[in-house]
């Protein structure tokens, strides 16, 4: 971050206590270069016109991606069963929709969140107790018991057929569905900055330090008095809220849901994503899941047998080459580039 | 008058390891305590026992004359309790300031906020440049902790302990791994503790204890082996025969049975 360039050698006392006082009281602004990747999405709409479901799908998966930031990235929790909440949110606006006929698609978001959370809170206390590679066996088990739970209810969840032909309301009673999901994007977008929003006022929040405190040393955190599980629930019961709202984003874009959404592939690629984007970054999920989206549908067409040969590579790369994903080059690149400027 | 610390009958095993044995130790408010004894002598078990970090097997721990025997680890800090660890505790990749806003949003319950900005109090800022300040920091305070000499780390250990305005404050080897060039720093420091706080600090080094503590408690095998004024321990024979190991065998076997009469 800012930390290189607010290094310059302090004249007086008062001088480098106003220097380190400002470093936090300006930290949480927004920074031009952060109006970049909205620009880009609204340039995608007017460029792309004719691959707006591609670009309603990647949008899912960044505020997806951004979810599971929060709990990785910032607090530290390593999970493979982020899918569960993702697809608990899917199937809270699927079911909702076919059985009981709620097809208010804006509702259905906060439908979505509010089971997601829930179901986020209740594991979230059992399941934070532990760490390391007891938890991602745990997370990993949540999702693999909905999958299970759903599969064997397939008379109300549709299995792995899934639960086809959805229709939701127009948007706001006026903005219809339209066969090439012009609508469907721009409400995608406006949903991500809305989650965004959100998801950057926890991050620079006390509350986003004290997990980055946990993430740091859970120790020293004990030791000076931080309730770390009440902290850990809160945080990862936010981001289950979040992963659900992409999941009942899926749903609607897609007008379809199976229990794929729960596949522990969901929640690998998900996590890939924001590796190869940069954790604990904000705008690494945008990075991760728009290249990796990309690749995807590029590496597939090319080779629909190998393509994962492709992202399989890139990862290396990233791991060996960009510990801190791309995000983290880009950072790295800033940085050469100002101290070029400024010798 | 209560103890602002008190230490009931303390025991801990390992299984069939008992390493803590009927501990009893008291800290008026203000008292300037110190805890020496041999490697292994169970020194920073105690400390994990009345923090919190370990569960007695019996006994009990009070604060302030509040039995806190059963409370987490975190509320007792938050009633006063503070530490600073024998090898550093600290958020290595955040800056210095950082550390110690952290501290401060911890104790005055600023870190339950999800929405304000965290730079949006200034007056938490200030707090910390304070003490930054007295510990002569400020200048470090945008650099990573990670960055800073090993010495200066040991200070922030400190800083982050006094943040948190403790009424009783365990100092685990505070200079230790600190080269002796820098160390006075830090014994400056400990020297010039609020004379309220009270303290229990575990030293090796003698001319520290001797200079700093006005009692001290010598714990040799989990148990203590006996108390006294720093003239009263400088001068018992059976302390310099476990320090020097004249005699360190019978020593240690007459702390054993020693403990079971101090409990």
């Amino acid at each position: 971050m800012a930390v290189s360039d607010t290094m310059t050698a302090p004249a007086k006392p008062a001088a480098s206590r106003e220097q380190a006082a400002n470093f936090l009281i300006k930290r949480h602004r927004f920074h031009a270069a952060e109006a970049l990747p909205w620009l880009f999405a609204i340039a995608v709409y007017f460029i792309f016109p004719d691959r707006m479901t591609f670009g309603s799908q990647v949008l899912v998966m960044i505020m997806f991606a951004l979810s599971l930031d929060l709990i990785l990235g910032y607090a530290g929790i390593v999970t493979l069963g982020h899918a569960a909440f993702f697809g608990i949110g899917a199937y809270t606006v699927g079911l909702g929709a076919a059985k009981l006929g709620w097809t208010e698609p804006i509702s259905g978001l906060f439908a979505a969140a509010i089971v997601a959370g829930l179901v986020g809170f209740i594991t979230g206390w059992f399941l934070l107790r532990y760490r390391g590679l007891t938890l991602l066996m745990l997370t990993l088990a949540t999702a693999i018991m909905l999958q299970e739970a759903g599969n064997l209810r397939s008379d109300i969840s549709g299995g792995y057929d899934g639960l086809p032909g959805l229709t939701f309301d127009p948007l706001f009673g006026k903005f219809d569905y339209d066969l090439y999901g012009h609508t469907y994007y721009i409400y995608a977008l406006v949903a991500l900055a809305v989650v965004f929003y959100v998801v950057r006022r926890i991050v620079y929040s006390p509350f986003g330090a004290a997990l980055t405190g946990i993430r740091e040393n859970v120790r020293r955190m004990h030791a000076i008095g931080s309730p770390v599980h009440r902290r850990l629930v809160t945080v990862y019961t936010i981001a289950a809220a979040i992963a659900g709202v992409a999941g009942a984003l899926f749903t609607q874009t897609n007008a379809y849901v199976t229990l794929t959404v729960f596949d522990f592939d969901n929640s690998a690629k998900v996590m890939v994503m924001l590796i190869l984007g940069g954790t604990g970054r904000l705008y690494g999920a945008f990075l991760g899941a728009a290249v990796y989206m990309i690749l995807e549908d590029h590496l597939s067409k090319m080779s629909p047998t190998f393509w994962q040969f492709g992202i399989g590579l890139l990862l290396v790369l990233a791991v060996l080459f960009a510990r801190r994903g791309l995000m983290g080059l880009i950072e790295d690149a800033g940085r050469y580039i100002a101290k070029r400027r400024q010798p | 008058m209560t103890a602002a610390l008190q230490v009931e009958g303390l025991n801990r095993n390992f299984g069939a390891l008992h390493v803590t044995r009927d501990v009893n130790l008291t800290l008026e408010r203000g008292a300037r305590r110190a805890l020496i004894g041999p490697n292994g002598a169970g020194k920073t078990t105690l400390i994990n026992l009345i923090t919190g970090v370990l569960r007695p097997s019996s006994g009990r721990v009070l604060l302030n004359g509040d039995d806190i025997t059963a409370t987490s680890q975190a509320l007792r800090a938050r009633r006063g309790l503070a530490r600073t660890f024998q090898i550093n505790q600290l958020f290595r990749g955040l800056t210095v300031l950082e550390n110690i806003v952290m501290t401060i949003g911890e104790r005055d319950g600023e870190n339950n906020n999800l929405w304000r900005p965290a730079g949006a109090k200034r007056s938490v800022i200030d707090e910390a440049l304070d003490h930054l300040e007295s510990l002569r920091l400020v200048d470090d305070a945008l650099r990573l902790v990670r960055e800073l000499p090993y010495g200066r780390q040991r200070l922030v250990e400190i800083a982050m302990a006094l943040a948190q305005k403790p009424r009783v404050l365990l100092l685990d080897e505070p200079a230790a791994g600190v080269p002796s060039s820098e160390s006075h720093l830090i014994l400056d420091v400990v020297a010039s503790l609020d004379p309220d706080i009270a303290v229990l600090i575990i030293e090796h080094d003698m001319d520290v204890v001797f200079r700093f503590a006005k009692e001290i408690t010598v714990l040799v095998q989990g148990a203590v082996f006996t108390q006294g004024t720093p003239d009263e321990i400088m001068t018992n024979a059976e302390v310099r025969a476990v320090y020097l190991g004249e005699d360190g065998h019978t020593a240690t076997q007459k702390a054993g049975q020693r403990g079971s009469h101090h409990g």
